[in-house]
């Protein structure tokens, strides 16, 4: 076992996805397949290779700090499910 | 012939003479649209209003004699693109009712160009998938055979252009998606060299490994698309700012004592019998044309899947996080708390393909398992690319089927996921390295359906990427065939 129902139930929540059980049993057996899979990658020796994270090399890429028109509160909101007088709206946060 | 058959060089043609207008154009399109859509289900969003008035505006143009390469031609835009005031849905529920504030830089440039806009095509939820059925918008079923997937998750996409629904599209392609549909479907796909092509406004699913490429009916019609999308964007950092050629003049140079090479690694067990027989016709093709074919190495090929069902998924479970039912999109209406409002909404909002992979990236990338799996596909990233640096040190351009297997049946690998991952195997890698890759018709199966050859080059190379196939295209003994629907 590559992962427990339990542990699926912790990375679901570090996900914020919220799984019935009948998903949490259906996702270990398929995470427990799929990451047996990846153990072919144990047998590559990466011995000092440096990891890869960018398809082309590129230095930082800097910009004018200039002050440019932006889409505006009234279009910024548009699709928000919840807003009023300009802000964005959210359950209740503090008690 | 009715005008929506036509390829978008021989509409430029017949708009520029006058024998045709876009008018008349878009409205065969859309009457072809009509009495298939039914059975093909290619679009989520058509756009037909707005499309008439565009086709109208461009008429006008052509006729002043102030028309650009697109002017009047309608294409059709994979709905993971943002277009302004048109809605754009991923193919999820979250996304259901998100109309965009601002277009694509590759939407706002094909407009530019003076292109019609036919509407937005169906797709894998947030591009993640390889048939097309993981939308929350239906099936998009493939134009040879209605009974099997067109591939994904730019499935929508090569099925407009194979149904002559649109001219052409734009896809997108993280691990295949452009190239393998296309494939499936019989027509054109190419994934440009990352950074050639812009991501602003495409909803970004990997971002180390998405790009935008066209899909068209031939590989002529790709270098005008790809003339039209190419070049540095400022709004997004990770496009270059080298110039970009004119794809359409290296279409017509010979390739005589052009190396090809064959990586004996593509040329496995499971490989079609029809399709390793319709590439080896292809080979020799090149070969009548004077180009040598040699055996290269892509030795770490058999760890591309592992390496990249790691990556991509864990780029996901980052780019995903957004969705969270604040600012866009679905939101569950019974949170009690904001924690539980996000984990509702996510929930419901996405399907379980995404499910999938947000929990595959978010384990990778968590606490205790980061070393073992994001890191140690990342280094192995490494050596695939090398493996390509050294295989392009031997030859111009790389040779292989793109799909193992002409299209599966629909339904028939959806309660296996890691069966679905396998089918990705030949387009992966050129994610992965960051180089470009095309799909080009070579053949059809005894049951008829459409087989597909990939071709790849180094990094910026879309010229030789585009000249090969297209001294192929010109000279290949296969017939022109449409679907018969």
């Amino acid at each position: 076992m590559k992962i427990t129902t339990q542990e699926v139930g912790y990375v679901a929540h570090l996900a914020r996805l919220e799984l019935s059980e009948d998903e949490k049993g259906t996702l270990t057996s398929q995470l427990n397949n799929i990451l047996m899979y990846m153990d072919i990658l144990n047998g590559v020796d990466t011995e000092g290779t440096e990891p890869m994270t960018h398809a082309i090399s590129l230095g930082n890429v800097f910009r004018e700090d200039a002050e440019k028109k932006s889409i505006g509160v009234e279009m910024a909101l548009a699709n928000a499910p919840e807003g009023e007088m300009g802000f964005f709206g959210v359950p209740k946060i503090i008690e | 012939m009715e005008p929506n058959r036509l390829t978008i060089h021989e509409l430029q043609e017949r708009l520029r003479d006058g024998s045709l207008t876009s008018a008349e154009v878009t409205e065969s399109v859309y009457r072809r649209i009509a009495s298939l859509e039914e059975r093909v289900h290619a679009y989520i969003t058509l756009t037909e209003e707005a499309a008439t008035q565009q086709a109208c505006a461009a008429d006008k143009l052509i006729r002043a004699g102030t028309g650009g390469p697109l002017t009047g031609i309608p294409i059709a835009i994979k709905d993971v693109l943002c277009t302004q005031g048109v809605r754009t849905t991923c193919g999820s529920r979250i996304l259901e009712d998100f109309v965009p504030p601002y277009d694509a830089t590759v939407v706002r440039k094909l407009k530019d160009a003076g292109a019609v806009f036919v509407g937005k095509t169906n797709m894998d939820e947030f591009a993640m998938g390889s048939s097309t059925e993981t939308s929350r918008f239906g099936i998009t079923k493939n134009p040879w055979d209605l009974e099997r997937i067109p591939g994904g998750s730019s499935g929508g996409s090569a099925a407009a252009v194979a149904a002559d629904e649109c001219m052409a599209s734009l896809g997108t392609d993280t691990g295949g998606s452009i190239r393998q549909p296309a494939a499936l479907c019989g027509v054109v796909g190419l994934k440009p060299t990352y950074g050639r092509v812009s991501r602003f406004g495409m909803v970004a699913f990997a971002s180390s490994l998405d790009q935008i490429g066209p899909i068209t009916k031939d590989v002529e019609d790709c270098a005008i698309m790809m003339n039209a999308i190419s070049g540095h964007d400022t709004s997004d950092a990770t496009s270059v700012p080298t110039k970009v050629p004119d794809y359409r003049a290296c279409l017509s140079r010979d390739i005589e004592g052009w190396t090809v090479g064959i990586p004996k690694e593509y040329f496995v067990e499971g490989v079609d019998p029809e399709i390793r027989a319709s590439i080896d016709t292809a080979i020799k093709t090149l070969e009548g044309l004077g180009a040598r074919c040699l055996d290269v190495s892509l030795p770490h090929t058999e760890y591309c899947i592992a390496t990249y069902y790691i990556i991509a998924p864990s780029e996901a479970s980052s780019n995903l996080a957004r969705f969270d039912g604040v600012r866009y999109g679905f939101r569950a209406p019974d949170g009690e708390s904001l924690l539980d409002m996000y984990k509702k909404t996510r929930s419901s909002g996405f399907g379980a393909e995404v499910k999938r992979r947000i929990m595959i990236g978010t384990y990778s990338l968590s606490s205790g398992y980061y070393d073992a799996y994001y890191k140690k596909a990342s280094q192995v990233r490494a050596l695939i690319r090398d493996d390509f640096d050294r295989a392009f040190t031997k030859c111009d351009v790389v040779l292989t089927p793109t799909t193992p297997t002409p299209a599966f049946r629909i339904g028939e690998k959806m309660d296996d996921p890691l069966q679905m991952y396998l089918y990705d195997i030949f387009t992966l890698s050129t994610n992965l390295a960051g180089v470009p890759g095309i799909s080009v018709p070579c053949g059809y199966t005894k049951g008829g359906l459409p087989i597909g050859v990939q071709f790849m080059a180094g990094q910026f190379q879309e010229e030789k990427l585009l000249q090969v196939p297209s001294a192929y295209e010109k000279n290949s003994a296969l017939e022109k065939r449409k679907p018969d629907l």
